[in-house]
């Protein structure tokens, strides 16, 4: 899931500024479930917002991220000065789009793509880097989950299972070491692995994606 | 041709020392610690914005101990070039001169006094030396495009024999020799017990016939410098006992250099070991001490086609 965290109030109320009639949007998806952007988040922010004295009104989408749950906004939105959209990033930027002559607010932080590793806690585990090669590392991502992004063993501050980076998460190689060896595959990591073709990823540039089969 | 090259094959125990470049443009700190150390090594490495910080280019540190006559290494880390300006620089250093190059993954951005920069990581450590042989023997770039003239290089990656999982840092050493490192520079050893242990399963893969390896080495001047290696320097395994040392030392400059020279000894003792690489982090000056305590001087004497001395810089 696309996981996020609300900006703080204090920034919320500041890329607000003089708008005073605001529509909080929610969304019903990655969001929700990470507890960041729901129905209960936009119903929280909307009171935040009219104790501090806006005039402020909530609704939650099913999917801010695609245009057809966004349809049924337009009543809501004509009349207020600003939308404060507390989906990921691509919901803020539909809103945007459907509703162009409308300023609309991130209310998030998009953060990263990851799960839910204990309750209340989130950890980033893919970068989308449009190439998966997990297969070859046990399962864990070394683009993401090693800071280094090292494709051939660990760099040497690895150390009691911790990344030398941010101690208070794993090594990623650790983790692959592991279960490699529980795997019985070990020798396989003993393979020089080549440089990767990061034209794939974010680095060739803005990505599009077509099917033929579904185009109309 | 790489004067450490010549070393390492005659079969003498090579010494390496190490310089951190300055926080400016400034040669003269270079050129003095060069002059410090140039006759009591065989050659020194110049680092890559150590630690994440920034300092005079690894290259241009190069260049200045070159036209000093010393012979420089230059160490290239991952963190801040892609393939692209990785090549570019030695084909840079190749056109310079400077032939001994060191690749490593570096320290992460987030360590050092600029934390809010992107990192690059577009190859790591191990992709970087088999790009540079492959630039080297089959005269190619990372594209497969042909190189027109010849790249000279000799390839040294760094290892640290302590850090986890223990038992794939063999192996890890086994992937660096076959993407193509020739020697090879560790991290320090304090703990030589644990660094011998390693050195065990390094024989065992034969890998001290195929790579020379110099054994990292940093004297220091007190129990507080090494309880804050145990504690803040990732890699490093530092017993207790040298704390204790140092502690109870009258003179824990001395005891420091001591220990340092001890180890060395140890070293020298270990079968596959090549050398020893000895980083003197802002004591540069104490490294002609070590050598000499340690038995290594004088060094092998260069010969002509290896004197580069420039009589304008020195
Ligand atoms: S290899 Fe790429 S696609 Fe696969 S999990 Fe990692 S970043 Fe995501
Ligand atoms: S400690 Fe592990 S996860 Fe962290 S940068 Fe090093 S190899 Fe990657």
């Amino acid at each position: 899931m696309i996981v996020g965290e609300r900006k703080p109030i204090r920034e919320i109320l500041e890329l607000l500024g003089d708008n005073t009639t605001v529509l909080v949007v929610g969304c019903g998806s990655c969001v929700t479930v990470c507890l960041s952007g729901g129905e209960r988040e936009a119903r929280e922010l909307a009171s935040i917002l009219r104790i501090r004295g806006q005039s402020a009104r909530e609704v939650t989408v099913e999917r801010q991220c695609e245009k057809e749950f966004l349809l049924p906004l337009e009543k809501e939105i004509e009349p207020v000065q600003a939308v404060v959209s507390l989906a990921c990033g691509i919901g803020v930027q539909a809103m945007s789009e459907m509703f162009s002559s409308h300023r609309v607010f991130p209310g998030l932080n998009t953060t990263f793509m990851g799960m839910p590793v204990e309750q209340g806690l989130w950890e980033e585990y893919c970068s989308g880097c449009g190439e998966c090669v997990v297969h070859k590392y046990g399962g864990v991502c070394p683009v993401t989950r090693c800071a280094k992004s090292l494709f051939n063993g660990p760099c040497g501050g690895s150390q009691a299972g911790l990344c030398e980076v941010k101690p208070d998460r794993d090594c990623a190689w650790q983790l692959i070491y592991d279960r490699l060896k529980s795997q019985n595959r070990v020798e396989e990591l003993l393979q020089v692995q080549p440089p990767k073709d990061w034209s794939f990823s974010r680095s060739g540039g803005h990505r599009k994606m077509s099917r033929e089969d579904m185009l109309l | 041709m790489s004067w450490l090259k010549d070393v390492l094959e005659s079969g003498a125990f090579a010494v390496t020392g190490e310089v951190g470049p300055p926080k400016s443009p400034n040669i003269q700190p270079v050129l003095k610690k060069v002059n410090q150390v140039c006759r009591h090594v065989d050659a020194v490495n110049f680092t890559d914005n150590q630690t994440a910080i920034v300092r005079m280019s690894s290259l241009a540190g190069c260049l200045l101990a070159k036209e000093a006559g010393a012979d420089p290494v230059m160490q290239m880390v991952c963190r801040d070039r892609n393939r692209i300006a990785l090549q570019s620089d030695l084909l840079g250093a190749c056109a310079l001169g400077v032939e001994n190059v060191l690749c490593l993954s570096g320290d992460h951005q987030s360590m050092g006094n600029h934390p809010q920069s992107k990192n690059v990581f577009d190859v790591d450590s191990i992709q970087l030396l088999e790009i540079f042989k492959n630039m080297r023997d089959r005269s190619a770039f990372q594209n497969g495009e042909e190189i027109k003239s010849p790249v000279k290089v000799f390839l040294g990656a760094g290892e640290s024999p302590y850090a986890d999982p223990v038992a794939f840092r063999a192996m890890r050493l086994a992937k660096k020799v076959a993407a193509g490192a020739q020697f090879i520079q560790t991290q320090a050893i304090f703990d030589i017990e644990r660094f011998e242990q390693w050195m065990f399963e390094v024989r065992g893969l034969g890998l001290h016939k195929k790579v020379f390896i110099l054994g990292g080495v940093i004297p220091v001047k007190s129990a507080r410098a090494l309880r804050y290696m145990q504690e803040e320097v990732p890699g490093l395994v530092i017993p207790e006992n040298l704390i204790h040392r140092l502690e109870k030392a009258d003179d824990a400059k001395a005891e420091g250099v001591n220990i340092c020279v001890e180890t060395i000894e140890r070293l020298k003792e270990i079968e596959g070991v090549a050398g020893v690489h000895i980083m003197a982090i802002a004591w540069e000056s104490i490294i002609p001490e070590i050598v000499e305590r340690a038995g290594l001087f004088p060094r092998p004497a260069k010969g002509a086609e290896h004197n580069h001395e420039d009589p304008k810089r020195t």
